[in-house]
């Protein structure tokens, strides 16, 4: 079965390849005749670099996916982008468009031996307006830089990640990535104003506008929103900032059952409405790993007594004063009600608590790394429903015989529970087929019978193009298709990526 | 019965309100003193205070322990600071309150009083319990444990100074304390350059905290709503007969010097020519 499938893909990763030709001596001639010599780095003639320095472009930073690329173009301007692509068309040239290349999904390397087009040189703002808090940058500005930038203007970026530091933001876009700022400020689709896309003939679309509001026929920029490159290369992006909340607090709660944490969410969300920017939940497993494993200071024996579940509140609001105040009173009501739905928790009283509540959070995923081989699967379901997934997969695994100190150790959940993504890990003691077989496909049927979806944030790259009717149905896969003809009828941007 | 008064034991726990360790402070426009508009909460060390105290009494029968107090001198906020300490686990806590400072830029002296004004407060203050005696309510104390610098102004002799004008003895620096109920003393393992000393001290004594003291706890919501309800008591200066006008005077704040970024040199040739022009030559 599995074989079969790895046999299809191959197949189908045969046929996205079949009309596209590789890049010649006299292309990389060609390229170093548009673009500067320090923006050309191939292997081939005349440029030569050495190969090992195309390693870091050819390979993603897990590991996992390795491409087999000759030449790597890092043009400066629009317009270098477009004579590329333009380049590429004409002599069907297939084309990885890469960013920070900080995915998890495969979908910045190449399969074979694509084009690797690197906005790293285009890392210019364009502009930053401090009263409507409008950003214009270039592709290739780093999120953290971007952050740096307006923050003296007292404003944020609208997402925020662990890739911070490397992720660019012409790949955030590309990947409507979610991270941890989504439950306050909406996804890309919401905050990104405008973008400039070179298309995959190489023409410029220009729809780089500041404008809120523009209701004048389609909206064509949401296509290329986490599109994955496969439409063509963002090269700017206008996206709107938030004005920086000047106060923010946490708060850890423990759960006597799951059963509370909707009603919880509903209280929370009524009582700290608009000040309420994170609702993260953790089971009792992925509370321990991570105890277990030293991320974050642990509460108290007394106070994780007869806990199944923990919830971690975050606020930030403008005035100190004001979300404390909103804050103490729904910690009182939730300890004072008649069947309250907490047991206990804590507040963190200074900026380093603060720290290291989310650090229980944040730090499951180094904890679960630790512990051993995890399987991660990023998936959208009911909130209500995120238990019963991971017990029904625990369950599952038990039935075959596979949980034990062997195999499986840990199935667990945790995630944000605001956005209904649940982060389900299997942690075992090595990869191995029959744990591989046992999840999958079963893990996407289950997502599947909640009509969730089989990537919440992470995307579909290289990893999930298999598994994309689980989450789609074959009206829209078909429209997909359409949609990625009539952009790239050639098939040159960013082969086998999202659609198989 | 009633256990002889002599045995049981009253602990106070100064604690100060400081610009957050994590905040990045500013130098203020004036450059009389650092934004204080800005994230404050307790300072680290009295939070390890505060914690001791309380693991005293958790190691030690509760009844031996007989009040954990928490003691600020400062603004009205100063109160958040006091009730962190509440809900920590200390039984009640006294304000000595000062008034706001006219604006928040302004210098931290009006907010911050000194080690001096600050010892001598604490003495009144302790003196004030002895003389009404646990009989007219007052708690005289046994043990002072107080951070050993505050964060702000890192100034670290108040400690010292109330040990001087108490006449008492002190252990600086503690990062163990073990204390003997029955022989009214205490044995403290210091910090001292390149290892640990131990001292026996008899009580009373005053006991300054190192950093490895212990990790203070995350105060738990039920007693956080504890805290709420304990009592308060609120002073003047003037109520204790102590005079917190600064004897010093801050005449400048300013910023290091920016760190201007490194370069990159072809050769060690090159590298070695830069050392020599920057001073640096083989031993």
């Amino acid at each position: 079965m599995l074989s079969r499938r790895l046999f299809a893909r191959c197949l189908s990763s045969r046929r996205v390849f079949s009309t596209l030709n590789p890049v010649t001596d006299s292309d990389v001639t060609h390229f170093t005749r548009i673009l500067s010599p320090s923006s050309v780095l191939s292997t081939l003639s005349p440029v030569s670099t050495p190969h090992d320095e195309l390693d870091i472009y050819n390979t993603d930073w897990m590991g996992k996916y390795r491409g087999k690329s000759t030449t790597v173009l890092k043009p400066k301007t629009t317009e270098e982008v477009s004579e590329i692509v333009k380049w590429c068309h004409d002599k069907r040239i297939p084309i990885v468009p890469q960013g920070g290349n900080t995915g998890l999904v495969g979908g910045s390397v190449p399969l074979k031996d694509e084009v690797i087009l690197s906005l790293a040189n285009m890392s210019n703002v364009r502009s930053f307006d401090p009263v409507s808090g409008i950003l214009v940058a270039d592709a290739g500005c780093i999120l953290q830089s971007l952050t740096d930038y307006v923050a003296p203007y007292d404003h944020i970026m609208p997402l925020d990640l662990g890739a911070k530091g490397s992720c660019q933001i012409g790949g955030n876009v590309s990947t409507n990535a979610g991270g941890l700022r989504l439950l306050r400020y909406g996804s890309l689709h919401g905050s990104v104003l405008g973008l400039e896309v070179v298309l995959p003939n190489g023409t410029i679309l220009d729809q780089l506008t500041s404008l809120r509001k523009d209701n004048t026929g389609y909206d064509l920029k949401q296509l290329f929103i986490g599109a994955e490159g496969t439409l063509g290369v963002i090269t700017g992006v206008s996206i709107l900032t938030a004005p920086a909340p000047q106060a923010s607090n946490n708060v850890i709660l423990a759960l006597p059952t799951f059963d509370n944490v909707v009603p919880l969410f509903k209280t929370v969300k009524r009582q700290l409405s608009e000040i309420l920017s994170a609702f993260e939940f953790i089971d009792r497993t992925a509370y321990n790993l991570a105890v277990k494993h030293g991320q974050g200071r642990a509460l108290s024996d007394e106070d994780v007594e007869g806990a199944e579940c923990f919830i971690l509140v975050e606020t930030s609001g403008g005035r100190r004063e004001h979300d404390e105040e909103k804050l103490a009173d729904l910690l009182e009501h939730l300890l004072e009600a008649d069947k309250p739905l907490i047991n206990t928790g804590v507040l963190a009283q200074n900026p380093a608590q603060f720290s290291s509540l989310w650090a229980l959070r944040e730090g499951v995923t180094e904890a679960v790394s630790k512990e051993g081989k995890a399987y991660k699967y990023d998936i959208s379901v009911p909130a209500a429903t995120f238990k019963q997934v991971v017990d029904t997969t625990r369950d599952h695994l038990r039935s075959k015989g596979l949980l034990n100190e062997d195999a499986v150790k840990h199935v667990l959940g945790y995630g944000h529970v605001g956005d209904g993504n649940l982060h389900l890990n299997i942690v075992a003691k090595a990869y191995t087929p029959e744990i591989q077989a046992a999840l999958e496909p079963f893990v996407y049927e289950i997502v599947a019978s909640h009509r969730g979806s089989v990537s919440a944030e992470h995307g579909i790259g290289a990893m999930k193009t298999h598994a994309l009717p689980y989450s789609k149905t074959e009206v829209s896969i078909a429209l997909m298709r359409k949609i990625k003809e009539l952009f790239d009828p050639r098939g040159i941007m960013n082969p086998g990526k999202v659609l198989e | 019965m009633r256990p002889s008064p002599s045995r049981l034991l009253n602990i106070l726990v100064p604690v100060k309100r400081a610009v957050d360790y994590a905040v990045k402070i500013r130098v203020n426009s004036s450059q009389t003193g650092v934004d204080l508009n800005v994230k404050h909460s307790m300072n680290p060390f009295d939070e390890i205070a505060v914690e001791e105290a309380i693991r005293l009494r958790e190691k030690h029968s509760p009844s031996t322990i007989s009040s954990i107090q928490a003691i600020t001198i400062g603004p009205p906020k100063s109160i958040d600071t006091l009730r962190t300490a509440l809900a920590m686990g200390a039984d009640s806590a006294v304000h000595v309150e000062l008034p706001e400072s006219s604006s928040s830029s302004d210098a931290a002296s009006s907010s911050s009083p000194e080690p001096l004004g600050v010892a001598k407060t604490l003495k009144a203050w302790i003196d004030k319990q002895q003389q009404k005696g646990e009989g007219g309510g007052g708690k005289p104390v046994d043990l002072v444990i107080l951070g050993k610098q505050s964060i702000d102004d890192d100034l670290g002799q108040t400690g010292q100074m109330l040990a001087g004008l108490l006449g008492w003895g002190q252990a600086t620096y503690a990062s163990k304390i073990e204390l003997d109920v029955e022989k009214k003393e205490a044995k403290v393992m210091r910090e001292i350059d390149g290892g640990s000393e131990e001292v026996r001290v008899k009580l009373p004594m005053i006991v300054t905290t190192d950093l490895r003291l212990n990790e203070p706890r995350y105060a738990s919501l039920p007693n956080i709503m504890k805290a709420k309800k304990k009592p308060v008591e609120k002073l003047k200066p003037s109520d204790l007969g102590v005079d917190l006008t600064p004897i010093m005077e801050t005449l400048k704040v300013t910023e290091p010097p920016k760190r201007v970024g490194g370069g990159k040199v072809e050769s060690v040739d090159e590298l070695v020519e830069k050392l020599k022009e920057h001073g640096f030559t083989a031993v």
